[in-house]
């Protein structure tokens, strides 16, 4: 039974990978109908992981996998409570839905196959990142999902903005990955654990660890990066040139509360030291304020609701850092509903959109008799946004303002932030909920009317349960909200909060922020452009920066290039072989290692008279008037050293060499009269003595080392070895052969795939001059 | 370079030294040859073919494109490689057996065809890049 939930609980892991394949082949049957059918793959996926509510709540986590790679004792294995399990609930739950927007929010378009096939890849990613227990796997599947919502984001890889986002996005969140890879391998070392799990049980060991500083700052770079926290929040907002399913799904429910979810992951076995809780508040009150500030200027739709999430996750990100019990239950609430209402006026702006062509809030207006169904769900998606009671957002706020203003000083001034940056939200969420519906008709491009239920499903249904979550406070409080407080904190902890509202500080809090709240909504326009004025005044924000970066760093690779890589081959020519000399000498030089003085044998006169003609061809060498002669030349000496090779008993040796100095010839001399170079050699004679020198170097480098190698005593082992088995277990005579197809074959596979790949490289050289002298020859032809 | 006498002479001095190369090609296993200097002789009789004749000669001669053919070696020596895994010993172990051949019995292995590989990729490469420098050398 429990193999069986094992193996359950892995397809479920692979099963978002598996519909992917499909996808394409089933939208090319189906059409945009694909996406009743793939759908059935997320919501299969809730339903199983619902299985779990009861156990977890219940306080035991689900733990299971498979052995990856043994020898290094990495697993392929999971880890589900209250939080995982939250999250895995999120992604599964609103990645249905999705999937049913996209078929009618992108039907009819010609690549809906390839975005389902998208989306669902990323589910996969999400999941995996979700539910991962070792270190490994969490960062694998954190930088696919970093991949997938790169090719989300570019989907519309027609236009250049997308490209630019995409791009943006994807450089960002990796660079982010890295760094979190960077932290998960010290947290290795330093704790000697590489799952979550087993650094969970561990408890205290990280925090006082030499190494946690360093550690902490890597963490939160990844952290901080893919939950778009400021100074890196910008490219989330870029981010909104994906179509709207991705801005809804990855870009506020999902993919953007990686960061968060890590923070909350490591808060039980980071948490509660000085620099976690003043990293953490600060940087996610300073993305509140700027989040809700940027999204005051905007005037697009998707922006401003991008903007608000930038917003949501920095308050996040300060309730976790806060670090009393009752923050973190705020931040729990705030994260569960910020999914629901926002993945809901996502899906409703992408209506709108749809329906209306335009996502201007000035443009739009009274469009809520022709869109009923959508109305309602924005404005009870609005409300969760806003906080009022009796929806979802209303718990989630009480709780922020009941955990934060719970004394100190540091508290007062953060119920401020968050009151200010609430108060925002809140006219924000109704101008996206509320102002394109109510009020005068605006001038649209298109007539509105309701969309297809594919389209209004996602945000009905998402709006409805932020409403009865709220109303079901016991039970959601049971199965989600505490389970998952309680892993966030590291112990068992109850979230009691209802919607029935209670005199008290928090309901004071609450009532000044929606005093504020409508404040600003009703001074939307004054403020916009109050925003506008002073974002015009700074001038210079992360987003330009980031291009800045982009250009610089483009700018000196290629000034350093043209340093390093200048294209003249004779300076390349001569490093290479001034670093050979010096490898060869200074070693031998400088170890004592020089050779002893040879003792001469007796030569035979027609060893004396080889060793002549390559003497000889030495110096036609060097004497000869044209550079062809001198190639010739060359080989005459190679020929002789052939010849040595012969009469000292190595024909195979001598054989291959004979073949090779013809060949080398050849190929050198069809070389130069490709190059169309001077026949002559007219170097000024500084260079010629420089030349000179790097090659006698060279070449006394190479005399002294093999003179030196053949006075070291030699070991017969290996060649007695050969001599030996060459013939009885390898069936063959000639050693030197046996050895390079049947000793060594291995290596002589990996030399001819090296000789076929320079030939291939050499080809597509020649052929690159080829193919412009055609060029040419076509174009003269042409005049002709 | 494309003299009378050498253009009269190339095609049977490239036939012979192709023969050459087969012979020294198998001959490898016991005596002073194999592979890669086999490949080397066949390469440098296709370049003179090429130089003698003109490249497209050459290249109508060799039929295949000579980097598919260095391709086609290297598959060759790979899968020879591959044989000895179905007899569950290790990679490019050579595997031996005798065949019958008009009453003689001849020894054939994944060793013989691991050298062909070989000389394949020595004949296509070399070749491939000795022809593409000859096709710019006569305009």
């Amino acid at each position: 039974m429990v193999a069986d939930e094992q193996w359950m609980t892995f397809l479920t892991l692979v099963l978002p990978f598996l519909a992917a394949a499909v996808a394409p082949l089933l939208t090319r049957v189906l059409g945009h109908n694909a996406a009743w059918v793939l759908a059935v793959v997320p919501a299969f996926i809730f339903l199983h992981f619902t299985g779990f509510l009861g156990s977890v709540a219940s306080g035991e986590p689900i733990a299971g996998g498979y052995p990856w790679i043994p020898s290094i004792g990495v697993e392929f294995s999971w880890y589900l409570d209250g939080l995982s399990l939250t999250f895995a609930l999120l992604i599964s739950g609103i990645g249905t839905l999705i999937i049913l927007y996209s078929g009618g929010y992108l039907r009819g378009h010609p690549h809906q196959g390839r975005f389902f096939s998208f989306i669902l890849m990323f589910m996969g990613a999400m999941q995996g990142l979700v539910v991962a227990d070792s270190f490994l796997m969490l960062f694998v599947f954190w930088e696919l999902t970093s991949i997938a919502s790169f090719l989300l984001i570019g989907f519309d890889h027609s236009r250049e903005a997308a490209r630019r986002a995409a791009l943006q996005a994807l450089i960002v969140t990796c660079a982010g990955g890295l760094s979190l890879l960077a932290g998960l391998l010290v947290i290795a070392a330093a704790t000697g654990t590489s799952s979550l799990s087993s650094l969970l049980a561990a408890g205290e060991g990280l925090r006082e660890a030499p190494v946690y500083f360093a550690a902490l700052l890597l963490v939160l770079g990844g952290a901080f990066t893919k939950s778009a926290q400021f100074p890196f929040h910008f490219w989330l907002p870029n981010a909104m040139e994906a179509p709207t399913p991705v801005s809804a799904y990855l870009h506020s429910a999902t993919m953007v509360k990686a960061g968060v979810y890590l923070v909350m992951r490591l808060n039980p076995v980071m948490g509660e030291t000085f620099a976690w809780e003043t990293i953490l508040p600060v940087f996610g009150g300073t993305t509140l304020i700027a989040g809700t500030l940027l999204a005051l200027r905007q005037t697009d739709l998707k922006l401003m609701l991008a903007y608000t999430t930038v917003a949501s996750l920095g308050l996040l990100i300060m309730l976790t850092g806060f670090g009393s019990e009752v923050a973190v239950e705020a931040a729990v609430l705030y994260l569960v509903a910020h999914s629901m209402f926002k993945g809901a006026l996502f899906m409703v702006a992408g209506a709108i959109d749809h329906e209306t062509g335009t996502r201007d809030i000035r443009k739009l207006g009274g469009i809520g008799k022709a869109m009923p169904i959508t109305f309602a769900a924005a404005v009870l998606a609005a409300f969760s946004m806003g906080g009022l009671p009796p929806f979802f957002g209303f718990l989630a706020k009480e709780e922020i303002y009941a955990g934060l203003a719970a004394g100190s000083s540091w508290g007062v001034l953060l119920t401020l932030t968050a009151i200010a940056g609430n108060a925002l939200m809140f006219a924000i969420g109704f101008a996206v909920g509320l102002k394109p519906f109510a009020g005068a008709r605006g001038e649209t491009p298109k007539h509105p009317h309701e969309g297809p239920v594919l389209l209004w499903l996602g945000p009905a249904v998402l709006a409805a349960s932020g409403l009865l979550a709220s109303l079901l406070s016991g039970l959601s409080h049971h199965f989600v909200s505490s389970p998952m407080a309680s892993a966030v904190i590291g112990a068992p902890v109850e979230v009691t909060i209802s919607w029935v509202p209670h005199l008290g500080m928090p309901l004071l809090l609450s009532a000044l922020t929606v005093a504020l709240g409508i404040a600003f909504y009703a001074t939307l326009e004054r403020g916009r452009g109050t925003m506008a004025a002073v974002l015009a005044a700074i001038g210079w924000g992360p987003d330009r920066g980031f291009d800045q970066l982009v250009r610089g760093t483009i700018r000196c690779s290629a000034a350093v290039t043209r340093t390093v890589h200048n294209g003249r081959l004779d300076i390349y020519m001569t490093v290479t072989f001034i670093v050979l000399a010096i490898c060869l000498l200074v070693p031998m030089v400088s170890y004592g290692e020089l050779p002893s003085m040879p003792v001469l044998e007796q030569l035979r006169i027609y060893e004396w008279a080889v060793l002549a003609i390559a003497l000889i061809g030495v110096a036609a060498v060097v004497y000869a008037r044209d550079r062809l002669t001198a190639i010739a030349c060359l080989g005459i000496q190679g020929f002789a050293v052939a010849l040595l090779f012969m009469l000292l008993g190595a024909p195979d040796l001598s054989f291959t060499q004979f073949m090779v100095e013809t060949l080398s010839v050849v190929i050198l001399a069809l070389v130069m009269t490709r190059l169309r170079l001077y026949p002559a050699d007219h170097r000024p004679a500084s260079q010629k003595l420089l030349d000179f020198s790097v090659s006698s170097l060279c070449g006394l480098g190479f005399f002294l080392i093999l003179l030196r190698v053949v006075q070291t005593p030699f070991d017969p082992s290996l060649s007695t070895f050969f001599a030996e088995n060459s013939r009885v277990i390898a069936h063959g005579r000639n050693i030197v052969n046996v050895i390079i197809v049947d000793f060594r074959g291995l290596d002589t596979l990996g030399e001819i795939s090296v000789v076929m790949i320079a030939g291939l490289a050499i080809l597509a050289l020649v052929r690159v001059r080829v193919g412009k002298s055609r060029e040419k020859a076509i174009q003269e032809e042409a005049r002709t | 370079m494309s003299t009378l006498i050498f253009r009269t002479t190339a095609p049977y001095l490239t036939s012979l030294m192709i023969l050459f190369s087969l012979f020294v090609l198998l001959r490898g296993h016991n005596d002073p040859g194999g592979g890669f200097i086999g490949g080397l002789i066949a390469a440098s009789a296709f370049a003179i073919y090429g130089i003698a004749c003109g490249v497209p000669a050459a290249r109508r001669a060799l039929y295949f494109h000579p980097m598919a053919i260095s391709g086609f070696g290297l598959l060759l020596a790979g899968l020879s490689g591959v044989v000895s895994l179905f007899l569950e010993v290790p990679f490019l172990t050579g595997i031996w057996t005798s065949i019958n051949v008009l009453g003689i019995s001849v020894d054939i292995s994944t060793v013989l065809g691991f050298d062909t590989g070989v000389y394949l990729v020595v004949v296509g490469s070399i070749t491939s890049i000795a022809l593409a420098l000859e096709e710019r050398g006569h305009p």
